[in-house]
Formats: C-alpha cells, structure tokens, sequence
C-alpha cells in the first residue's frame, strides 16, 4: 500500500506492507533508529513517537495507519540545533543510563509537559507509567521532567 | 592531583541517547543484508523426532533453513561451562538441538531469509514432530522418582555439589545455643529484562577469512575466546567482536548465547552479512534468568544476642543447561557472603545445582550476593524478633568492629577494610530511625500496617584475584587491561576492556586518566566494546570496571609518568632523581626550581620525533598493563525503608526509602547515586513483584511484558542517599564497586519492612514477590487464625 507520511517535517511516500510495523517504518525505510523497540505488547514504551499530536506507541502501529499524518520522533525532536527542554534536561539529570528507553522516555515526558506544564511529582509518575526503565529506578528521569517543566519546557 | 575525581560531571556519553544516535547492534544495517530467525520449542521437554524444512525452503525469499545436524556436521562445538566446580558434571550444549528439546524456548532450527517478516512466515512453515517427555520443574523436585532426566548423562538432574566449613563445629555451636532460628525462603526467579533485547549482526569475508560479529555483549573479548576455542573455532585473530552501545545488561549479556554461533555461521555459509534481533517474548524464553534458589537456614544465637553459628542448604536451578558461569553463583558467590557485615563464629553451608527444563540460569545484577544477603539479613530480623530486640540494636551487638580489618570471615573471604558502626551510625541519623519507630507505634495504634525494615550487606565485588578464581573453578582469570596512548599532539587515547553498557565509563574513566596527568577530560577518549582495538580484555559484571578495570589504567599510567620524567630529566640535562612531576601544573620540573620544566605535551611530542631520547629508551608514548587484583573489594551498605500495608488489598506502599552505601572512594558522585538508586529500584522489584512462573508443564507463564511485572516510577518514593567513604587498601583508587549495591540491598529491606508491619498480625514470613494477592491472602490467613492476639 502506498502511503505518505510527514516525518520530523519532512514529507514521504512509500509503498509498504500493510503488515509493516509503524516501529519498522521509521527505522527500517526510513534509517531513523533513533526509535528503539524494547517489547512487542506496548508495555514498555521505547517506540514512544509524536503522531498528530499524540504520544503513539509505534511498535503495535502499522505504518498504513500512519498514513496522511505528522510524525516526531527523537530526531527530530531538537530544533535548530538546540536540544529540547526535555533532552536538556535528562543530560543534567542523569536522567539516563544505558540510553535505550531514552528516546521514549523523552518523546512521552515532553508531551507530559506538553499537556500539564505545571506537572507535580505524583503526576510525572503516574504518567510515566507506560515507559519501562531498568536502569535508573525512575527517580533522575523524574527530577528531569519536573526540571522541565519547571524549565518552560512545556509551554 | 584529583581536580576531577569526585566531582559529578556530566555524562559524555548522553548527548547521541537523547537525540536518538546511540549505536546499539539492532541499528546496523550492512549492504545485502539476510535475516536469521529462531524455530523455538513449544514444549520443556520433548524428543524431536523429524523437523520437516521444505515448506519453509519453498517460500520466496528463504535463503536457507538449518538445523542441528547442519552444524554438527561442520564440526560446530557445544557451548562449554566456564565454572567448574570439583565433579561437576557439565551437559552438552549444542546451539541448535540434535536429540531433544529441554526448555521451552529451546532452539530447534534456524530460518534465513531477504527480510525478517519472510523469516518469521517460514518459522511457521517447519513442521517439528515432538514426542513429549517428563518434565523436571523446581529445584526441589529434580531429584524425585518420575521427574524427567534432561539430560540422559547426568543422574537425578544433579549437576554439582560445593558445601563450606565444619559441619561438626557448626553441629556442636547449634546444640549450646540458646535460640536456633529456622527459616525455609524461596529465592525466585527473575527475568533480567534490560531494555534493549539482544541482537547480533555478522560479516564473513570470504578472501581473508575473517568474520567480524557485532553483539550486545558485556565482555566482547571473553566471548571471542569463547567462539574461538570451543564453538565455532574461527581463529582468535580471525575474529573480531563490537559490543557497541549495549542497552543494559545486568548479566544477561555475559554468556555466550547460541545466537553469537547461529548468526556467524549463517553469515559464513550464505556469503552476506546476517541479521538477528530478539523479540520480547523471544528474549524472555532465551536470556540467562537469575537467582531461583531454594533454602533452609538456622541461625544459633545465644541469650544476650550473640550470633553463633549459621548453617544454610541452598538448591539452586540452574535450568536446562549450564550457562557461562553458572556454577559460579550458587557456590563461591553466594556461600562466601553468608557472614554479612557480622562476627559469626561458625557457619556451614551446602549448595546443590540442579537441572531442570527452564531457561538456563546465570549471573543476574548482584549474582549469588543478592541471595545470601536475603539469607542473612531475614535471619537477623527473625533472630531479633525471637529476642524481643530491636532489630538495628540486634544487627549493632553482631558487627564486625571496625578494629579487626582485614577481618578473615569463616567462609573463605577476608573483608579489606570497613566501619560497619558508622555505615550504621549514618543510615540512623539519615533515616531519623528514633522518630521512624515513634510514627510507627502511632500508626499501630490507629491500627495501621506500618513497618519499618532495614537491612546490612555486604559485597564482593571487583571479581577477581585471578589465583583464587582459578581455585574456585574459574576456567579463565579475571585480571583487566588497560592502554594508555598519548599521541604526539599531547592528546589521549585509552583502551580498556570493561565494557559500558550504561555505567558511564567513558565519563569515570576520563575522569581518572584526566587527574594521572593533570589534563583536561577533552583531550583524552575512552575506547571499549571492539576485540580489534581492545586486544584482551574481561568485560564488565560484578562491579570489577573501576576497582580492576580503572586500576590497569593507573598502572599504566604510572609508566607513561615514569617515562616522562626520565625523559624530561633527559631533555633538561637533570638527574632523573632531582625530577619531580607536579600534580597542580601537570609539568615534570627540577626539584625546587619549576621553571626547569617539560609539560606533558612536549614530552609526548619529544618522545614520536625521538631526536634526542636517553639512551635505551624506545620512541614513542604507550604503555599496557594488564591488573590483577589482589582481593575483592567490598562494598556494604545499610538500608531502611518505611511501608505501609492496606489490609484491604494487600498492596504496599513504599512511604520512605534511605540508602547509606560505602563504596570506598566516589570518582562520579552523580554516577555512583544513579547506579545506587536503579539499584534499589531492582531489588524492590524482586521484593514487590517481580517473579519467573513455569507451571507444572513446564511453560512459562510470565511470557511477556504483559505478564512479567517490572517496577515501575510509581512504585517509588523520592530516595534519600548518604554514603560513608572507607577507601580499599588494596587498590590504587580506594574504590570498591558500586553497580550491585542497591540490588543487593534493598531486597531485603522492604521485605523486612513488610514483615514488621504485619507483625502484630502473627505474620514473620511470606516468599517473594509481596504481591497484594499474596500478602491478602497471608492476611486475610492471619486473621482467620486470630493471629498476633
């Protein structure tokens, strides 16, 4: 099926596999492997892309679904090569470990903010729910969303 | 000389993970790339009687689908056993299975294909005729009358025996005590889930012979020996292994996987470049599972509280196959720590290693620590309860005084240096323990659950003295190198053979060389994870990168200085004696006059022209070394933690949370506290929830994330942090190892503090994990029984 996707501001049209993951889309067709894939059942929230607005799950989306939208993922999250309040502050946070729920550790917290730039602590937990983390045991990622915030970065 | 060390610098390497660059082994993609898929086993334990491929070979874009005769037939060897204890008794291995399958998951047949949805069609087009088997599940039932024998070769599933000290001394303590406290605990199994599943990428060049294998490994040089001498026999410097950016390993990416055969061979017999990456499920059935051990404990303690005597029987399942090390962790790592941070006159201790048709079990973050740990410290608290005392009071009358280090523990290890006291002192004055108890007996009183736990531990990290390791069993040594090149520009590379895979070495690390010679972190890049630049190396488990891995590097250090000043004494025309190297200006200056000086870059400089060198000296700037330690180092930590239970539901809440760690000296602080809290974050999860569950078939049920239950950030309080700072004597950095700490901690803390608070309802014990269907049931027990009236 032949689809057209904005991805990171740039527009795309490919002929894809209906069965072809969002996840596979991005990172195969795309190069864009910024998007890590860290479990097949939405649990753990690596994939975590920006979809029309939306935090998505990419690796139970089919790229068809995609189709017609605007998509962010962590590449394209900097802009002008200015990191994002929320990149920003992972880095001085030490809001990461070995790095790989990073990426939609960071896509899911900036639409967090995105969504309640005054966040308190409880809410960044309960928000950060659908993210798995193994390293850090949550607590520097969610000193750096509520720096974040407290950042502007949400406005 | 330590402008950096100590300080909390920013990590070097988050700029490519937040913005979406790291380079982990599922991001590669090479010219004319195959995929690989694994046709895994539905059944624990079944004969395989035919595997029929051609369905799978007529599908367009199959490349190749093998089996295990295909690899026999190439002379492929059995993945060997790098811990061996006395008569242990080791099953073959094959990569693909050529009788049975023994595990659910077990590898059957391999599919190669143009892409990875062509591959996963053909998996489902090989028909495998099973005839099932009897299945051995739980290391307590391996042995029994008609139980299956997963291996044909070893009788009652029993693969090794190790037990330590005097059973008749400990025998006779046990008989004159006053109080023998007995404990049965389950030690469950856990899935290691680091984030990033494995993965491996190979490349065959035909013409040279060589084969170059990317794979998320923690020790890329170990595993290329590994390959070398014992499966694939590729010529060690025929082969070369990248472990580039590794998303958490935790142990699981120690061994040496099946995968890391399957893939290279592929790659050889196809001429292209293939492809293997995990799924969840797939690395849930096939990653090294940890801890599932089974023990009885008695602790001897006499009237006035005196710890005498411990004797512990321990039966570890070590699933189907023994993995890398896996004798390692239920015998030298485990049985060696049951003194904790306590004078304990006597102890005996047996371990049994079982195999049963599981996924094969090996190190997992802590390995064997984590399990005697639980042991003690749940017999401290069951001791101090028997007593009517205190449970810090209890633990404060049995430590090791701080007088009596190096302090010889009866199981084998002699503790380097520690003050149990003060570690104690802080965790009390941290937590406010007085004001923590008078909450508690309030909340009581309202008729509240609150508890508050604590436990004390200990570490041997920084394996291993590679003499002792050799004695336990070790088939390898555990030494670390560690190069130091400083280029004819004054700049710095370093080659170590730790690995990161999340610990920042390339942060510490810097760190450390910077403060050797008094230059800026910017000059200097770490280099690890690839076999053709780090020629040797061990990798990095066990908390060893810095005490033995950063220690090679200030050796070699050290002869890069010494170097320096014979040639700066050289160039001055100065007595090499009357030279001195200033730690404040990084320069090697005539003693009393440091106008008469030579920097570090000149000198480096100096060295490559080699225009004028002293006689006998060699161009050039490079120096190795390769450090063995001469201990371990250890670690200990007190911990306590404040819950609540709702007796409604048996959930529980984690209100406070305060960890005090000696790690000997602190190179990051912000490393070292983020290694401290994912560590408790761990170990909280093998406490509350976390759990590996086969039924009586042999299944595993915990198949997915949907069903494994990971911590997650609302589990957590805001944890508050101190640290005592007693340095090792015995390495040049005084650091002891920090990446287990909180794992090994925190287990036992919130157990004991849910214990606490279920005390008035009669309760002492509940295997792990506390979930709130358990912990209800237990209350909901309790309270039928009239329990604590």
């Amino acid at each position: 099926m032949k689809i057209t996707v904005t991805v990171n501001g740039k527009p795309y049209t490919k002929d894809v596999e209906p069965r072809m993951l969002l996840t596979d889309f991005v990172r195969e067709e795309l190069n864009l492997t910024g998007t890590n894939v860290g479990c097949d059942t939405s649990q753990c929230g690596s994939c975590t892309m920006h979809m029309d607005g939306m935090a998505v799950k990419a690796c139970t989306t089919l790229a068809v679904q995609a189709d017609g939208s605007s998509i962010t993922t962590i590449e394209g999250l900097a802009q002008n090569g200015n990191l994002h309040a929320m990149q920003q502050a992972f880095w001085d946070n030490h809001g990461l470990q070995c790095g790989f729920c990073t990426p939609g550790m960071i896509m899911s917290a900036a639409k967090l903010i995105e969504n309640n730039p005054d966040i308190t602590e409880g809410e960044v937990r309960h928000g950060l729910e659908g993210n798995i983390c193994r390293c850090t045991g949550y607590e520097n990622i969610v000193r750096s969303v509520l720096a974040a915030a407290a950042a502007g970065g949400g406005d | 000389m330590s402008n950096y060390i100590g300080q909390s610098m920013k990590r070097v390497e988050d700029p490519r993970f937040i913005q979406g660059k790291g380079r982990y082994v599922a991001n590669l993609k090479l010219a004319n790339m195959a995929y690989l898929a694994v046709k895994r086993s539905p059944y624990a334990h079944a004969i395989v009687k035919n595997i029929d491929t051609s369905a799978a070979l007529a599908l367009d874009g199959v490349l190749g689908v093998y089996t295990g005769q295909d690899l026999l037939a190439d002379g492929v060897g059995s993945l060997p056993c790098g811990w061996q204890v006395p008569d242990i008794k080791i099953p073959t291995h094959y990569a693909l299975t050529v009788d049975k399958v023994r595990h659910v998951g077990d590898r059957v047949a391999i599919v190669v294909a143009e892409s990875p949805y062509i591959a996963a069609d053909a998996l489902e087009l090989i028909e495998v005729e099973y005839e099932p088997l009897p299945v051995a599940i739980g290391a307590r039932h391996a042995s029994e009358a008609g139980v299956g024998r997963v291996h044909d070769e070893i009788a009652n599933n029993v693969s090794y025996e190790w037990a330590i000290g005097d059973k008749e001394v400990n025998n006779r303590a046990f008989a004159e005590a006053d109080h023998v406290i007995e404990l049965d605990l389950v030690n469950q199994r856990l899935i290691a889930t680091a984030m990033e599943p494995r993965a491996a990428v190979a490349q065959w060049n035909e013409f040279t012979e060589e084969m170059t294998l990317w794979t998320t490994s923690q020790n890329p040089n170990l595993i290329r020996v590994v390959i070398s001498a014992f499966t694939l026999h590729i010529p060690e410097h025929k082969l070369r292994l990248i472990s580039p950016d590794v998303g958490g390993g935790f142990g699981s990416k120690i061994p040496h996987y099946p995968e890391e055969i399957l893939v290279p061979w592929a790659a050889r017999k196809l001429g292209r470049p293939v492809k293997w990456v995990a799924t969840r499920s797939e690395s849930i059935l096939s990653d090294a599972q940890g801890r599932d051990h089974i023990t009885k404990a008695r602790l001897a303690v006499k009237a006035d509280g005196t710890v005498t005597a411990m004797d512990v029987e321990t039966w570890a399942d070590n699933g189907a196959y023994l993995s890398l090390v896996a004798p390692l962790i239920p015998t030298a790592f485990y049985v060696t720590l049951l003194s904790g941070l306590y004078k304990i006159p006597t102890i005996y201790a047996k371990s049994w290693g079982m195999l049963t048709n599981t996924v094969w079990v090996d190190a997992y973050r802590g390995a064997g620590r984590p399990e005697a740990a639980y042991v003690v410290e749940r017999l401290m608290d069951l001791a101090a309860a028997k007593l009517g005392l205190d449970p810090i009071e209890f633990r404060k009358k049995n430590l090791i005084p701080a007088a009596e280090f190096p302090y010889q523990t009866p199981v084998a290890l002699m503790y380097d240096s520690g003050n149990y006291q003060g570690l104690f002192a802080e965790a009390e004055r941290l937590s406010n323990y007085a004001q923590l108890r008078q909450e508690q007996a309030a909340a009581r009183a309202n008729g509240r659950l609150v508890g508050v736990g604590m436990a004390g531990c200990i570490e041997a990290s920084g394996p291993a003295p590679s003499a002792v390791a050799g004695a336990l069993g070790g088939v390898t040594g555990f030494w670390e190198s560690g190069t130091i090149r400083v280029h004819p520009t004054g700049k710095v590379t370093v080659l170590t053979g730790a690995h990161s895979h999340g610990q920042g070495h390339d942060t510490t690390f810097r760190q450390i060389v910077a403060d050797q010679f008094n230059i800026s972190p910017d000059d200097i890049d770490i280099s690890h994870g690839d076999t053709a630049v780090v020629t040797n190396g061990m990798g990095t488990y066990g908390s060893r990168s810095t005490s033995v891995g950063a220690s090679a590097l200030v050796r070699s250090a050290e002869k890069i200085r010494d170097k320096m000043k014979k040639l700066a004494a050289h160039l001055l025309e100065a007595d090499e004696a009357d030279m001195v190297f200033d730690g404040a200006t990084g320069n090697f200056h005539v003693k009393g006059s440091p106008d008469k000086a030579k920097a570090f870059g000149e000198l480096a400089f100096a060295a490559y022209t080699g225009h004028s060198l002293p006689a006998g000296m060699e161009p050039g700037m490079e120096e190795d070394s390769y450090y063995d330690p001469a201990n371990f180092t250890f670690p200990n930590s007190a911990h306590i933690a404040q819950v609540e239970v709702d007796p409604q539901t048996g959930n529980i809440i984690i209100q406070k949370y305060f960890a005090v760690d000696d790690v000997g000296k602190v190179i990051n602080p912000m490393i070292v506290r983020g290694q401290v809290i994912g560590g408790i974050a761990q170990g909280v999860g093998q406490a509350l929830w976390e759990g590996a569950q086969y039924d009586a078939e042999g299944q595993l049920v915990t198949g997915s994330l949907l069903d494994y239950a990971m911590p997650r950030a609302d589990g957590f309080p805001m944890i508050e942090t101190s640290r005592t700072e007693t340095p090792s004597p015995h390495n040049p950095l005084g650091v002891k190892g920090v990446g287990e700490m909180g794992t090994i901690a925190s287990t036992p803390t919130i157990v004991n503090a849910v214990m606490d608070a279920l005390a008035p309802l009669g309760i002492t014990h509940i295997d792990m994990p506390l979930t709130a269907a358990k912990v209800y049931a237990a209350i909901q027990q309790a309270s039928a029984q009239g329990g604590g009236d």
